[in-house]
């Protein structure tokens, strides 16, 4: 016998020669990650404790850096197309030829005609760079991916409170006592959001979450509301109705931080009516409650009176509150009028609202800080209103969306729960009123930069993106009448329009990050056929495409000239206050990404890239006066680039010694000393200014002195959108521009300045009788869209994905476990395995996002279970609306924004024999990068 | 010798919260990040970018639905490694006694270098807590990252599993049952504990905390709902507020 | 559980020769010389043959030696102890016998003992595993030594000792089905208890932690389908007991015959064994929503 002993081990191995410290780029939550190396190796990617985003966790896709970083599918090398497009036949050529013909192509176009390059970035996360690059092109056609993610979003905040959720807000995670999500997709956002639930849960507050699908964030929710899809507006007003009624509302709140005291014009029938009455300095009228008398909103001793009146010349002009309490206090937004459609009982929207209202009022809290409003008043206190909300795609994707996340708002600001502790609360650089966004521009003249930036918030229809003619000057046709606050542009809708010449043709469509031929498009198919389609000269339609990402994504074999990026490890990024910043509501902070281990491939940051095509191209601001490259390349234009003077991409460590912040000239160690502080840089907001932030003026001189303004910008919420009711006013024949004929109706309807719900349109034109149910998707969190397919540990827990059936429909069609269906609506028809899930809107199925994949793509074996039981819901949606007879080609957007509206679908179901191929099957494509290892044991040692 | 100590000194194991996990996997592959890098051979993966994806982990996230008798149904996270028990059958089958319990601190493991790769332990686990890694034929498992938690090169505050420091929502607690004070004893006493498979006498260290009751407000309850309404339409509405307006 | 062919060998040849050994060790039959060596041969062939499969298995078997430290918590350990020390004591006694004609009583009995506790620790190794509960019962140690001992009797031309010993085995080969079936239910491990959410209602798996498969679901989750399990189990049990039974009443006891009978016998044995892993299901299908 041998006797055992208990091994000695080694209880303090050696752990990394070095920590490198940068930002994460699985999704757009950009946490601070901790890079240990070894040998110059990455062998463990964790959390960074110091960091304001998440603050040491990190989530699945972040811990599975080390296998995106070393994933067989990364591009090598620059590609150039031999092959038909489509075929992924390239040949691999050298940055210099690349460079030489990417520049033969676009510098004719800019000479002659800029419009013809349509620029356009997906998951971009410096859009702040690559659209001052376009801007200085002169290309009217640059925009990022918003308008097919969450435009509605964001355009609904910011239209209606200067701010939206997410990147633009979060809620009191340390205060709130009851927290309501509204059709939140799990990665949007990421970690803030859990740690925040973790937060709540710990306190044993209460999560409501309102989505048709009940997993992720919803499983987790105390109450959970199962709600139709595309009717969250509905139940939001019916909430309305039911605070209303009962007289639970933040009185003082409404009178002092909205426009609900404004007055709103009565006149009938003139150009005038429904707008704001406003004073000769252009300032809002409110009636003053102490002397009666209409005084300007912002005068000091104002006390605007929510039940003012003001007679005038036979007219009586009222306040939104009136206008607002009229309408949703009709019956038609009683719970009892709407529980069928939203598939809510009732009783149960009864009990939400008095929850909301009891823990508004009845656990209302102060804080003890004096501030002092922009009105001048001093206050000595800070009011909780412990409710919060936040809401994504489930919501802002959908063609009622822009007016849904407008009601939403609404319902927010009511409770007075905005800006407040244990309210929602925004991040730096928001609030932010609408007329501190720019306007559009579009005015593009051969070899000259854009006259100012492409994206902005039009103000009425004389901000309109239109040319002489009427006519889109966008290809994407944004800031038009189809879609006059389209904000983000749409991305969704170019190479369709680019195909079918509509507003105009194309010569050059250059693409990052954005996989159109495949689960970035509607249509996938449709989509394919346009990039492939030649006219009769045996052209291409769409003549030349460049596409730069560091991946073998299924866009690459659909493209001319490939510029391949690098990895996110392998490249320098801002991630800026100019931009989408990193901020927390206590705190403006912006990050920077750097190469923490040097490319083995011959690869290039795409921002590089630019620079140095900014500067063959002589584009203003790429190249010195002497007509040499400014920039050796992003990083040099991170450090040494001036939005305005002595503001840059970076606002901390400025000034020669690095000592300033915000404003202050160029410091050449700045990325040194970013790296040094752990990659990020914060600034926490002073005590007196942490709440009521657009009215705060300790906030307001903080966020100029910090560079966000130039000035102070207080301004009031939104309540009554007065840019919508100017379209309004438009369709109803007033103003100089005016919209074609067939959208006039349209306007008038959806174009309201108070919250409306509308069915959504494809709901409106489908037989509901024959496409019954509603079909959604939902991004797991464990993956970001396709780039988690290709790492070797997370495709081990999403590689296939079933059609999630719920219990009434399962029985019904008398579906078992292993079974397959086929599903069709009105545009196409797709045929997938099934699985049941119970906690799911009786009239809802589901899958999970992007996790198809198309045969010979991302270096996977072309019978990965991606590309054989894996789909995509994207081949029954299409960009266009079904025809309606009227010969008009009616995109399946949001009115408003141009949202693309992904959630409306609906469809049929029935029960097929099981299959070994999801269709609609498509034929391999050639790999550019071969095929993955066969196995994997990952240790650097 | 591979029996089990009739004692360990210190308990150390996981609380899982069960009402807070939001089933976002992040646990899962911190963990397989850290453990293929560290204790013993890497967690390998099989047919990587092929047909049949097949790795190692030593921790999986399974999700459930239950359905109550009443009411909606529930989706219920429910994150799994090794229990570290204190009665663990693992060890006691092990014939070359490469499985051990540790008396310092009741973490059980494996001796990489004594291990034979015969699976006998895995299949003695009710839990599926082992997984034999098919490249290196050795048997993996949670080790409770037995080389972070005494790392003398890891700041203090990082001395917990990769799991417990990675997880977002912070479902998962690390600490010492045994110290009645501890963190970990603390939860379960508040909030109760739910013991996996008590019938198989396994006596688990690691312990979950229960879902909170859900779904409560299924019905308007007189105490919660708002009082008496101060409107029935637009009229009534007005007179409530300039009434309210004058006593603010 | 995963019907491994080696495991499989290694239990159905390893039992079928210590049971020919077992005989052997008590003089029965009574052989001198090269009949001698032939049949010590054959029983010597199959359990070495069997312990050498049983490594096939194992992820790193240059180490196999270290499964004899651990006989005093390890079933397996011991079973390796007595295996060696079942085939040294009949070994020396075969090497007495067939060299010098000398027959040693003592080595021989010594021998045969350990010949059982080798198929009895065999049959330990499964019979202890709680985490399966259909082995997990005594029934399972009287079967392995019972077709041990009938399949020893077969190829030791004991027609009416094996007779006797079919009918036991086929008793309780009926038996540890029967009960077998009702095992797991009746230890009473659900999902609910796996998951104790049974408290707020039925549970069922939604999501597997991966959408592949995995060395668990490979190595404890088999699945076999119940009208084909009954259909093997009809024709294991006239292979292993029946037909040969009928042989031994009926047919002459020549070397043929004997042949004849026991290949049947190790066919029925084999598909039985294949059935033992294959309808055994372990706890841990629970958590993948698989029973």
């Amino acid at each position: 016998m041998i006797k055992h002993k208990q091994p000695d081990i080694n209880l303090s191995p050696h752990v990394s020669d070095e920590i490198r410290k940068t930002t994460c780029y699985m999704c757009a939550c950009r946490c601070g990650i901790n890079v240990h190396m070894k040998n110059g190796k990455v062998t463990y990617i964790e959390g960074n404790r110091d960091h304001p985003v998440n603050r040491g966790v990190l989530c699945a896709k972040g811990s599975s850096g080390i296998m995106q970083v070393n994933a067989p599918s990364r591009l090598r090398t620059p590609l150039k197309r031999i092959g038909p497009r489509g075929s992924g036949e390239f040949e691999q050529i050298s940055w210099d030829e690349a460079l030489e013909l990417a520049t033969s192509w676009l510098k004719p176009v800019r000479e002659t005609n800029p419009e013809k390059l349509a620029f356009f970035t997906g998951r971009d996360q410096s859009q702040s760079f690559t659209s001052f690059w376009a801007q200085a092109y002169g290309t009217p056609n640059y925009a990022a991916h918003g308008g097919f993610c969450s435009v509605n979003m964001a355009a609904g905040g910011i239209y209606t409170m200067g701010g939206a959720f997410w990147e633009f807000g979060q809620p009191d995670w340390d205060r709130t006592k009851l927290f309501m999500i509204f059709g939140v997709a799990e990665d949007h956002d990421s970690n803030p959001i859990k740690m925040g639930i973790g937060k709540i849960k710990k306190r044993g507050a209460k999560v409501i979450g309102v989505n048709p699908i009940r997993s992720g964030y919803n499983a987790v929710a105390d109450e959970w509301i199962g709600i139709t899809p595309g009717t969250d507006g509905l139940f939001i007003l019916s909430l309305v109705h039911e605070l209303l009624k009962a007289g639970k509302i933040d009185l003082n709140y409404l009178a002092n931080f909205t426009n609900a005291a404004v007055l709103v014009n009565g006149e009938q029938n003139t150009e005038n009516s429904g707008l704001l009455l406003r004073d000769e300095n252009g300032k809002m009228l409110v009636i003053d409650r102490d002397t009666g008398q209409p005084a300007a909103f912002d005068h000091p001793d104002v006390k605007p009176d929510l039940a003012g009146k003001l007679q005038q010349a036979g007219v009586t002009h009222r306040t939104v509150l009136q206008h607002l309490s009229e309408r949703y206090l009709s019956s038609d937004y009683a719970p009892e009028n709407v529980a069928e459609r939203c598939g809510i009982p009732a009783s149960r929207i009864k009990r939400l609202a008095a929850e909301l209202a009891r823990v508004a009022f009845d656990e209302s809290f102060e804080i003890n800080q004096a501030w002092t409003d922009f009105r001048g008043n001093k206050h000595e206190k800070m009011i909780g209103r412990p409710v919060s909300f936040h809401s994504m795609r489930g919501v802002s994707a959908h063609s009622n969306g822009f007016q849904t996340c407008r009601a939403l708002h609404l319902l927010q600001i009511l409770l007075g729960s905005v800006e407040v502790p244990g309210g929602f609360r925004f991040k730096p650089p928001y609030p932010k009123p609408i007329e501190a966004h720019p306007k559009p521009h579009c005015k593009s003249t051969p070899g000259s930069p854009l006259n100012g930036p492409h994206l902005g918030f039009v103000r009425g229809p004389e901000d309109l993106i239109l040319k002489d003619d009427g006519t889109p000057a966008r290809i994407d046709k944004a800031f038009t009448w189809e879609n006059p606050m389209s904000a983000h542009g749409l991305m969704h809708m170019v190479i369709s329009n680019a195909h079918a010449g509509d507003p105009y043709p194309i010569d050059v469509l250059f693409m990052y990050m954005a996989n159109m031929s495949w689960n970035s498009s509607m249509n996938t198919r449709g989509v394919i056929d346009m990039l492939t389609d030649k006219n009769e000269d045996g052209e291409y339609i769409i003549p030349k495409i460049i596409y730069s990402d560091a991946y073998s994504s299924e866009m690459v074999a659909y493209s001319d000239l490939i510029l391949p990026d690098t990895t996110y490890l392998e490249r320098h990024d801002c991630i800026s206050l100019l931009d989408r910043p990193i901020c927390e509501a206590d705190g403006a902070a912006d990050a920077i990404r750097w190469p923490v281990i040097e490319p083995d491939r011959e690869v290039r940051g795409f921002q590089s890239v630019l620079c140095d095509l900014g500067a063959r191209l002589s584009l203003n601001g790429f190249v010195n006066d002497d007509g040499s490259a400014k920039y050796k390349d992003y990083a040099d234009y991170i450090v040494n680039h001036e939005r305005r003077p002595g503001i840059g991409p970076l606002a901390g460590f400025r000034g020669k010694d690095g000592q300033n912040i915000g404003r202050g000239e160029v410091n050449p160690d700045q990325l040194q000393q970013y790296i040094d502080n752990g990659g990020f840089f914060i600034n926490h907001i002073p005590d007196e200014a942490t709440f009521y932030k657009p009215w705060n003026t300790a906030y307001q001189d903080w966020a100029v002195e910090l560079g966000i303004y130039d000035s102070p910008q207080p301004y009031v919420f939104d309540i009554y959108c007065e840019t919508l009711r100017k379209f309004q006013l438009a369709a109803e024949g007033f103003g100089e521009r005016q919209p074609p004929d067939h959208l006039r109706e349209r306007i008038k309807q959806t174009h309201d300045p108070l919250p409306i719900w509308y069915k959504p349109f494809e709901q409106e034109q489908v037989d509901e009788n024959e496409y019954p149910i509603h079909a959604l998707t939902q991004r797991p969190m464990a993956m970001y869209h396709s780039w988690g397919t290709q790492n070797a540990w997370l495709r081990q827990i999403h590689g296939r994905n079933p059609l999630y059936i719920p219990t009434k429909i399962w029985n019904d069609k008398g579906f078992e476990d292993g079974d397959w269906a086929r599903v069709s609506s009105v545009h196409g028809e797709i045929t997938v395995p099934v699985a049941h899930m119970a906690a799911l809107n009786e009239n809802t199925v589901w899958t999970w996002n992007a996790i198809g994949k198309r045969k010979g793509a991302w270096a996977l074996d072309e019978n990965a279970p991606e590309a054989t039981k894996g789909f995509l819901l994207n081949h029954l949606i299409h960009e266009l609306l079904p025809a309606n007879g009227d010969g008009l080609r009616w995109s399946n957007s949001d009115p408003i924004t141009g949202q693309a509206a992904w959630f409306d679908l609906k469809v049929k179901i029935e029960k097929v024999d099981a299959q070994l191929q999801t269709q609609p099957g498509f034929a391999p494509i050639k790999s550019p990068v071969g095929q993955g290892p066969k196995d994997l044991s990952w240790q650097v040692g | 010798m591979t029996d089990l100590p009739k004692q360990t000194q210190r308990k150390l194991g996981l609380v899982i919260d069960l009402d807070t996990c939001v089933g976002c996997h992040a646990c899962v592959t911190a963990c397989k990040g850290w453990n293929t890098e560290n204790y013993g051979a890497p967690l390998s993966d099989k047919d990587a970018y092929g047909a049949d994806p097949v790795g190692t982990f030593l921790n999986r996230i399974h999700s459930y639905e239950v359905q109550p008798e009443q009411g909606c149904a529930q989706t219920i996270h429910f994150p799994k490694s090794c229990l570290h028990c204190d009665d663990a059958p693992c060890v006691t089958v092990c014939p070359t006694g490469a499985s051990y319990k540790r008396v310092e601190d009741g973490i059980v493991l494996v001796n990489e270098d004594h291990c034979i790769g015969c699976g006998l332990c895995a299949w003695a686990c009710p839990y599926g807590a082992r997984e034999m890694d098919q490249t290196a034929g050795v048997m993996k498992k949670c080790t409770l990252c037995v080389d972070r938690i005494y790392n003398q090169n890891l700041p203090e505050e990082d001395r917990v599993p990769a799991c417990v420091r990675t997880c977002p929502a912070g479902a998962r607690h690390f600490g010492d049952f045994s110290d009645p004070q501890s963190n970990v004893s603390q939860l379960i006493a508040e909030r109760g504990s739910l013991n996996l498979m008590p019938e198989q006498n396994t006596k688990p260290v690691n312990q979950y905390l229960p879902p909170r009751p859900k779904d409560t407000w299924t019905d308007v309850d007189s105490t919660a709902t708002t009082s008496t309404p101060v409107a029935q339409e637009p009229k009534g509405f007005l007179a409530w507020l300039d009434r309210t307006l004058d006593s603010l | 559980m995963h019907p491994a062919p080696s495991i499989i060998i290694f239990t159905v040849l390893s039992g079928l020769g210590f049971g020919l050994l077992f005989w052997l060790g008590l003089g029965i039959p009574d052989t001198k010389g090269w009949d001698a060596f032939a049949i010590y041969a054959v029983g010597f062939i199959c359990s070495v043959v069997g312990l050498v499969a049983s490594t096939f298995h194992l992820g790193n078997p240059q180490r196999a030696w270290r499964a004899f430290t651990q006989w005093r918590s390890s079933w397996l350990s011991r079973e390796g102890w007595f295996a060696v020390l079942a085939l040294m004591f009949i070994g020396l006694y075969a090497l007495f016998i067939i060299f010098f004609e000398n027959r040693m009583n003592v080595l021989g009995f010594i021998g045969s003992i350990l010949c059982l506790i080798t198929v009895f620790a065999t049959s330990m190794i499964y019979a202890q595993m709680k985490s399966v509960p259909r082995w997990n019962h005594w029934t399972t140690c009287a079967l392995f030594l019972l077709l041990s001992l009938a399949g020893g009797a077969i190829l030791a031309g004991q027609s009416l000792a094996g007779l006797v010993l079919l009918i036991l085995t086929g008793i309780a080969q009926i038996i540890v089905w029967t009960k077998g079936d009702e095992r797991f239910t009746e230890r009473g491990s659900t999902i609910e208890t796996a998951t104790q959410l049974g408290h707020i209602g039925k549970v069922r798996l939604f999501e597997s932690p991966h959408t592949g498969t995995n060395y668990l679901l490979k190595e404890m989750v088999y699945q076999v389908g119940r009208k084909h399990a009954q259909k093997l189990r009809r024709i294991s049990f006239v292979l292993m007991c029946i037909v040969p039974a009928v042989i031994l009443l009926l047919l002459p006891s020549n070397l043929f015959f004997i042949a004849i009978a026991a290949l049947l016998h190790l066919g029925g044995t084999f598909i039985s064994r294949w059935l033992f892993f294959a309808e055994a299901e372990h706890v841990v299908g629970l958590y993948y929503g698989k029973r």
